[in-house]
């Protein structure tokens, strides 16, 4: 079944990799699908393997160590799959753009797709980001 | 063991008496203690064995004039931390190491060599602990000239 | 209160593929050894503090970690005020108190929410995190933020808690009590959770005092060190609470540690806000500069003391800057406390010190003989709960009962 088919016929399989994270982004993730934001009504499921993954979370700076593991595991993920990066750190290095352990941003090693700005973004900012992905992925306006 | 806190610094002088080479007390609670390098594991065991302080970290500094270990002591029931600091020669820095007499130094002396290329004779298992496993030798990243992998 | 269903939504591992962080080899059933792996959150902070100024670096180490935000905080400023020898205002240590005790409570519950994740307590450990955004609402209240709150800076802190808000914030903290009361109850007094936890990842007073350990850690094995009482700073000296010790130094002792802290951290706010009534003032001492000198602050965090050590050479930025985290002490205690221990119990084991919340996803298991792969972190969560569910058989009960009704 075509990516897009599927999109259009089931939720989304979203697995979350955290790299460097100072774990804000991370929590306010896992907060997101909790009964007081409840994603799953926008149709997305947390997944544990990236095999099964539509959609791939970034959050962290993505220090030397992890930004190889994350380019192991984008490379194990199935092609077509939405990159999103969340947190100021997945997206640009942050703060801890001028470290000497840090290669920023990881866009450069993983293609982003979206960018969710913030430190942490809030809950709200981030369903707000992530039902825009999927009215564009489903091809609506 | 001090049961008061103006007791700690003159037990540490009766029991290092010479090895002491300088002493400042910023205030009741700070002192910060001078030791030449070779009486650092002496110092140590002074202060956990002895005095039963808790060791917090150790701080490396990469200074003009040679490279600090400052050695963070606290004594909690107390509310005073001692510093037993040091200084080593910037050209050829190294020092015994503390792991046998406190297990809790394993891993800071670890990273102190990793990131100030510092010398622990006699660690149990010297090796990366933050950086890459094959970062270039010779690249300390906390030393002042470092000026990253690629000069 | 409109009671919702709670359906379980997992399983959280969203760092399954991660490679070893913990490398347990397994003999059998039981682990032999525990190789631990870090660095994989090593941003350099240290160094980049030095490019920052003493008010710049205090933003930086907010965010060495999102879950003792405020932790690494309090402790710089409190080493630049050292260093500076920097009066703070009385109104400010107030501050200070509250914001770190309300972190204290929120970082327990979301410890107490995974523990219960790990050993299959789903429903019980839903209704913790549930409570712990009326936390993050009191933190967004009084910071504007529910995480990375901007609270502090040297001299004092960034923003005043106004007087016309403190009947609010009062009502949001008493709001907690009852949720409190009955995770207190659920847990402490359960016969499954006595079962699975009791004498499980003893850590012993003389291994604690030998690695440095702290925090909970520590406290649950009977090493009576907390920095809010040993080195009296912030608002700790100014108000009445108790240090929380326990004997045993197994998981349950561990949880039974956080558990009761949180009623003395919502003590202490309690304390904090009252005071704030009447103590005026400023809430920054605006300090111009900070005079060559060196400076240490220490911190209670929730997992520990964090450390911060700073030199000033009189220019507006850290000659340098050493920060120190309570894991980095309490992580090496898991090779010794998983030895011997059953594969089942090792990721409690190893979250009952708790670390960031990324490292206890990391462990996988080897044959200590062949070193062939056994199981990723999913399996050993697997086995925790599957070892749960053969205790409340044995046991004869079902586990932790939340008595929804009182809420």
């Amino acid at each position: 079944m075509s990516f897009a088919v599927n999109l259009l016929t089931r939720s989304l399989n979203v697995f979350h990799l955290a790299g460097s994270p100072c774990n804000n982004c991370d929590i306010e993730i896992l907060d997101v699908l909790t009964p007081r934001y409840d994603a799953e009504r926008f149709g997305m499921v947390l997944v544990g393997s990236i095999r099964h993954a539509d959609v791939l979370l970034l959050s962290g700076a993505f220090n030397k160590k992890s930004a190889i593991r994350a380019k192991h595991v984008y490379d194990q993920a199935p092609k077509p799959i939405v990159v999103v990066a969340v947190g100021n750190c997945a997206c640009t290095g942050n703060i801890f753009r001028t470290s000497y352990n840090i290669d920023p941003p990881i866009g450069n090693v993983i293609p982003i797709d979206a960018y969710i700005p913030g430190c942490p973004p809030k809950p709200e900012a981030m369903i707000s980001a992530l039902a825009k992905l999927i009215a564009k992925l489903r091809g609506a306006k | 063991m001090a049961s008061k806190r103006e007791e700690i610094l003159p037990e540490i002088k009766a029991a290092l008496g010479a090895k002491i080479v300088d002493v400042f007390e910023k205030n009741a609670r700070r002192i910060y203690i001078d030791v030449k390098p070779e009486d650092i594991p002496e110092a140590t065991r002074v202060m956990f064995k002895q005095m039963g302080a808790r060791f917090q970290i150790a701080s490396g500094i990469d200074t003009p004039s040679g490279i600090e270990i400052l050695y963070h002591w606290a004594f909690d029931t107390l509310d005073c931390v001692v510093t037993i600091k040091t200084k080593l020669d910037r050209d050829k820095p190294e020092i015994e190491s503390l792991a046998g007499i406190c297990v809790a130094t394993e891993w800071i002396e670890r990273e102190m060599w990793e990131l100030l290329g510092i010398t622990f004779k006699g660690h149990p298992d010297m090796r990366h602990l933050l950086l890459l496993d094959d970062w270039p030798e010779g690249k300390y990243p906390l030393r002042r000239d470092y000026k990253g992998l690629d000069s | 209160m409109a009671k919702k269903t709670i359906v379980p939504i997992g399983p959280y591992h969203p760092l399954q593929e991660e490679p070893e962080f913990f490398k347990l080899h397994v003999e059998g059933e039981k682990v032999v050894k525990c190789d631990i792996e870090i660095g994989y959150n090593h941003r350099g902070i240290e160094k980049i503090s030095e490019s920052k100024t003493f008010e710049q670096t205090v933003f930086l180490v907010e965010r060495i970690c999102g879950i003792c935000s405020t932790s690494h905080p309090i402790a710089c400023v409190q080493a630049i005020e050292d260093a500076g020898d920097v009066e703070v205002p009385e109104r400010a240590l107030y501050i200070r108190s509250i914001v770190g005790e309300l972190e204290r409570i929120h970082s327990h519950l979301l410890w107490l929410g995974l523990a219960g994740h790990f050993l299959g307590f789903n429903t019980v450990w839903m209704w913790v995190w549930r409570y712990r955004e009326d936390v993050l609402d009191i933190m967004e209240l009084i910071t504007g933020n529910r995480n990375h709150y901007a609270m502090m800076k040297p001299g004092g802190v960034h923003r005043d808690i106004k007087n016309e808000d403190i009947p609010a914030i009062k009502k949001m903290l008493d709001g907690l009590h009852k949720p409190l009361c009955l995770f207190r109850d659920a847990v402490i007094d359960d016969p499954v959770i006595h079962a699975r936890l009791k004498g499980v990842g003893v850590l012993t007073k003389q291994q604690i005092i030998d690695f440095g350990a702290l925090g909970p850690t520590a406290r649950a094995s009977g090493v009576k060190i907390d920095v809010r009482r040993d080195h009296p700073h912030a608002a700790y000296d100014l108000v009445d609470w108790n240090v929380i010790i326990t004997e045993n130094g197994d998981v349950f002792d561990k949880a039974v540690v956080r558990i009761l802290e949180m009623f003395e951290s919502v003590k202490i706010v309690d304390q904090c806000i009252e005071k704030l009534k009447t103590v005026g003032g400023p809430f920054d001492s605006n300090p111009k500069e900070i005079h060559p000198g060196d400076g240490i602050g220490h911190y209670e965090a929730p997992r520990g003391e964090v450390f911060h050590y700073v030199r000033s050479d009189g220019t507006n930025r850290p000659a340098r800057h050493k920060v120190r985290a309570p894991s980095y002490m309490n992580v090496p205690t898991d090779a010794v406390a998983v030895l011997g221990e059953s594969i089942a119990d090792a990721t409690i084991i190893l979250a009952a010190i708790d670390p960031c919340y990324c490292c206890t996803e990391r462990a996988t298991a080897y044959n200590a003989l062949t070193q062939a792969h056994m199981f990723t972190s999913e399996d050993l969560i697997r086995k925790s709960r599957e070892k749960t569910e053969w205790i409340k058989k044995q046991v004869g009960k079902e586990g932790p009962k939340l008595d929804l009704g009182a809420l």
